[in-house]
């Protein structure tokens, strides 16, 4: 048995000896009937649920988000014979195992807590999901063999055989993602269970669904699993493991990076924290709408809920969401614009960089402008009032919408600026093959058909699909006329692209994203909201399918206007400063931290309910914590992670140490080497 | 003068002043433009977001350029640790004393007694029950629509009519003939009267909520409403639940605004 497998049976054995103290306790306390509740000794069973459940979520995101990344960074090592990509891949998929059991049995601790401590609850969702514990399990068990089968094989099948490896590590995806998809089914079942209608005078049950006054279930698993929310939560989780994956490695090369002093590891671990924050950053662009499309949801499920959610004690837990999302994106730009000092011909483009930074503060304040302010009784008095007469318009969904569109086309415009920074004399698209201008038709066919769709869905809408009355729909006109204007901007930029004049083409493209999502259709926003509230929602998606269509659009023109480019020089690897591998560990702080915040709200919504508006919770624990107490909590859980995983990599580290490491070379394909590796350093400080 | 222009450090201290006049300054002014009412940025909203991020901005620029850091950094290093002339020295004496003084000084402001109210973390729109009584009626918040709307939402005239006296009777003292919440009494209170006009206000809720809130006034608001201290009288006892729903709908028609969809 390796030092390796020794520590980690000590820890699963540890796990569970925990596991079963936990369990014998409650046990012991159990009276003559079976009680709703119970405790571990004097453990407040909120707050065990509360962290055992939040750890275990965040390294389900570690495991499920880092084979994601693996797979990509694999898929793109055996299309481009890039033999880094491969060990970056293989590195990452080796932090798998120990984190895995780590997962299962903080799944287990979690699954016989909620048996032993919530007893009548937790039958309640047997007598509906029941069903589904099976298939969880059998999916469990495929998707650990699939995992150790793909980590286990990776140097088996090479070659010819890549492919089949690669189709394990679908297989290890698909199956963790399905693992997913039922534990989101039974938590958005509690917040939004499918309501089966009665019939008031006889109490006759009319339609399936949970029957409010008795919590009993009539319909089918299905039904439950596909309850309002189940969507939602799927899209923001899945995209939010792809994002958390991303940023674990990033911070992890970080942490590598500040404490080696080998040249060729730091190269290495400076190119393995770029593609961790790259692929991180790409999937934290469309979050925000994500969170927008569950939020949306939960109005519709319940307005009270909603407005729990945002108007009420809750939305003071979204300033700080604000901030820390506010962090990330700058976190993100921060990192770019730093990276760029080791691009020889960087300096061509830092001016653009002050605008970069002004955009972001400029919406990140009126990201974090509050409608309603914390206010002393003085400055009541001053400003006569709780909102102030102005700025009390920069707190309303219509102003955030705008800004969070104009953030992420600055922090696109920063990975604009960091991909051209070291490149020269462009090859021309007109001499360039056929295969360039497919590119461009294909990425402007993608923008074009999905604003085109949108735009025929505003034309067609009638006022009274969103219970407005027939005077209303003038105001569906300007958005749709909007949409069509940005496909004619894409034409003529496609055309501009063809003439080789691609950079007017992508400032065209994107000033008319900026005029159209965020200076004409954030002011309009305002109207709307009173004129035709229903409305708003569909000027939010009008709004991200204009910002998404310039980040495919003029994505494929830079790709095309970059071929066959030269280079200035080649990236020097491993010259970055400290402070930006400060930036990549605050993204991934800060995404633990938000991802902990975020599971306080998405749960404590139902405040008093166990299944909302069904099953109440009369436990001691019912009430919503204050402020402090949930910060205190949600830092805790942070720290515990950090700490947890700092371990796993440590236990990582342990089985590195065994062998040599090898340095990979950034240049396996490239004709211009910009640092050779070199031996490993004889003080070993990596 | 051009020498401290041209230094980082120098352009950080200046743009830093810069940023605080315009907000010092410029709000009110632009306040007074929009709205004919020049009122300052809160001290809370400008020292704990506004000026923070302009320091985090200018940092971020600076610091991202190892070249400009440097140069930044420089004068304060030379400052605090360096070998330097006499004169600086002397400087960092003072400097060594007054910094504890002052940091002293601000705690002790900070955290001595007073006696005025800390700052409210009020919820505007708190969480309201799933359902209220009127009289011996029960209604569902959850669900409940105006029965005084047509299928397109447009309200009945005749209700509509009926819910403008009820206004004119009950309401108008405080919540003022043009629903800005500028009665003849809202001076008087401390928040003031809910301005309907506000986009903030009624055109963000549900007909329901706005039922609840009439229904149970201030008493009935929830902790974080801060029930004490609003000044909206209970009207479930001198109201009808019809009267109710009926004056809702003036509401938002005298301001042309639309409640929020119950699906939205």
């Amino acid at each position: 048995m390796t030092k390796r497998r020794r520590v980690r049976a000590y820890l699963a054995i540890a796990l569970v000896l925990v596991a079963s103290f936990a369990l014998a306790g409650p046990a012991g306390a159990q009276g003559s009937g079976p009680p709703d509740y119970r405790q571990y000794g004097e453990l407040d069973s909120r707050i065990v649920i509360w962290v055992v459940s939040q750890l275990h979520l965040l390294f389900a995101a570690f495991v499920l988000g880092v084979p994601i990344f693996a797979l990509i960074t694999e898929y793109v090592g055996y299309r481009t014979q890039r033999e880094q990509y491969d060990k970056l891949a293989h590195d990452f998929t080796k932090l798998l195992g120990a984190a895995f059991s780590t997962t299962a049995a903080l799944g287990g601790l979690l699954a016989l807590s909620l048996f032993a401590l919530y007893p009548t609850f937790m039958s309640h969702m047997t007598d509906v999901f029941g069903d589904t514990y099976l298939w969880y399990g059998l999916l469990f068990f495929v998707e650990a063999f699939a995992m150790y089968f793909y980590l286990y094989s990776w140097k088996r099948l090479v070659g010819d055989k890549k492919k089949w490896h690669l189709l394990a590590g679908v297989l290890l995806n698909v199956s963790g993602v399905a693992v997913m998809l039922i534990a989101n089914s039974w938590v958005t079942f509690m917040m939004s269970p499918p309501l089966a209608e009665v019939e008031a005078e006889t109490g006759r049950v009319l339609t399936s669904g949970i029957v409010p006054l008795t919590a009993e279930w009539t319909g089918t698993v299905w039904e439950a699993i596909n309850n309002p929310l189940w969507t939602p939560l799927n899209i923001h989780r899945f995209i939010g493991n792809i994002t958390f994956g991303g940023f674990i490695v990033a911070g992890y090369a970080a942490v590598r990076f500040l404490n080696t002093k080998h040249e060729g590891l730091r190269s290495y671990y400076d190119w393995m924290g770029y593609i961790g924050s790259f692929i991180g950053v790409a999937a934290m662009i469309p979050m925000p709408f994500a969170g927008y499309f569950m939020g949306r949801e939960i109005y519709s499920y319940s307005p009270v809920m909603g407005n729990n959610m945002m108007g009420g004690t809750f939305s003071w837990t979204f300033i700080i969401q604000a901030m820390l999302v506010g962090a990330l994106f700058i976190g993100a730009n921060f990192y770019l614009w730093s990276g760029m000092s080791r691009i020889p011909g960087a300096q061509r483009y830092s001016k653009y960089i002050k605008w970069l930074d002004v955009i972001l503060i400029v919406c990140f304040a009126v990201w974090l402008t509050p409608h309603n302010l914390p206010l002393s009784p003085s400055e009541q008095a001053i400003i006569g009032g709780q909102f102030h007469p102005t700025l009390k318009f920069l707190g309303l969904m219509a102003a955030k919408n705008a800004v969070i569109n104009f953030i992420i086309i600055a922090t696109f415009g920063s990975f604009l600026i960091y991909r051209r920074a070291n490149k020269g004399e462009r090859l021309p698209v007109s001499q360039q093959g056929t295969g360039s201008k497919v590119i461009v038709g294909v990425g402007f066919g993608i923008a074009a058909l999905a604003l085109g769709w949108y735009a025929a869905v505003l034309f067609g809408l009638e006022p009274g699909d969103l219970d407005l009355s027939p005077d209303k729909g003038v105001f569906f006109t300007l958005p749709a006329y909007l949409l069509v204007g940005q496909i004619l901007a894409g034409l003529v930029a496609v055309v501009l692209t063809f003439r080789d004049r691609g950079v007017q083409g992508q400032v065209l493209y994107l000033g008319a994203v900026v005029v159209n999502s965020v200076l004409i259709l954030g002011p309009y926003g305002f109207v709307v909201m009173t004129q035709a509230n229903p409305f708003l929602r569909n000027i939010a998606v009008a709004q991200w399918l204009i910002t998404m269509s310039a980040l495919v659009f003029v994505t494929a023109i830079d790709i095309v206007l970059l071929r066959g480019a030269s280079e200035i020089g080649s990236i020097k690897w491993g010259k970055m400063t400290g402070r930006s591998q400060y930036a990549l560990l605050l993204l991934l702080v800060g995404a633990v931290m938000l991802m902990s915040l975020m599971g306080y709200i998405r749960s404590g919504l139902r405040e008093d309910w166990h299944i909302f508006g069904v099953l109440r919770d009369v436990s001691e624990g019912a009430f919503t914590p204050t402020m402090a107490e949930m910060s205190r909590v949600v830092a805790s859980i942070v720290v515990v992670f950090m700490l947890l995983i700092a371990f796993v990599f440590w236990l990582a580290g342990l089985a590195e140490s065994e062998g040599e490491e090898q340095v990979p070379s950034l240049t396996a394909v490239r004709p211009e080497p910009s640092i050779q590796p070199e031996p490993r350093a004889a003080s070993g400080q990596d | 003068m051009r020498r401290v222009l041209n230094h980082k450090l120098g352009q950080f201290v200046i743009l830093l002043l810069l940023a605080f006049l315009l907000f010092q300054f410029g709000i009110p002014w632009l306040s007074s433009a929009i709205t004919g009412t020049a009122a300052p940025i809160p001290a809370h909203l400008l020292w704990t977001i506004y000026m923070p991020l302009v320091v985090l901005a200018l940092l971020l620029f600076i610091s991202a350029n190892e070249q400009w850091w440097s140069e930044f950094k420089q004068p304060l290093l030379n400052l605090i640790v360096e070998q330097t002339p006499s004169g600086l020295v002397r400087l960092r004496r003072v400097l060594l004393v007054a910094v504890p003084l002052i940091a002293g000084g601000v705690a002790y402001l900070l955290i001595r007694p007073d006696i005025s109210a800390p700052p409210e973390l009020r919820s505007i729109h708190p969480a309201p029950p799933s359902s209220v009584s009127v009289g011996a009626e029960t209604i569902d918040l959850r669900t409940a629509v105006n029965p005084y709307r047509g299928a397109d939402g447009a309200p009945e005239t005749g209700a509509l009519a009926e819910g403008r006296a009820v206004y004119g009777q009950n309401c108008v003292i405080c919540h003022g003939d043009s629903l800005e919440g500028d009665g003849l009494f809202a001076t008087s209170f401390r928040p003031r009267p809910a301005d309907f006009t506000d986009f903030g206000t009624i055109a963000q809720l549900q007909e329901s909520y706005l039922f609840w809130r009439i229904a149970t006034g201030g008493p009935g608001l929830p902790a974080d409403g801060k029930g004490w201290n609003s000044a909206m009288p209970v009207w479930d006892e001198t109201l009808s639940a019809d009267e109710i729903w009926k004056v809702i709908l003036y509401l938002y028609d005298a301001t042309d605004q639309l409640p929020r969809a119950v699906g939205e």
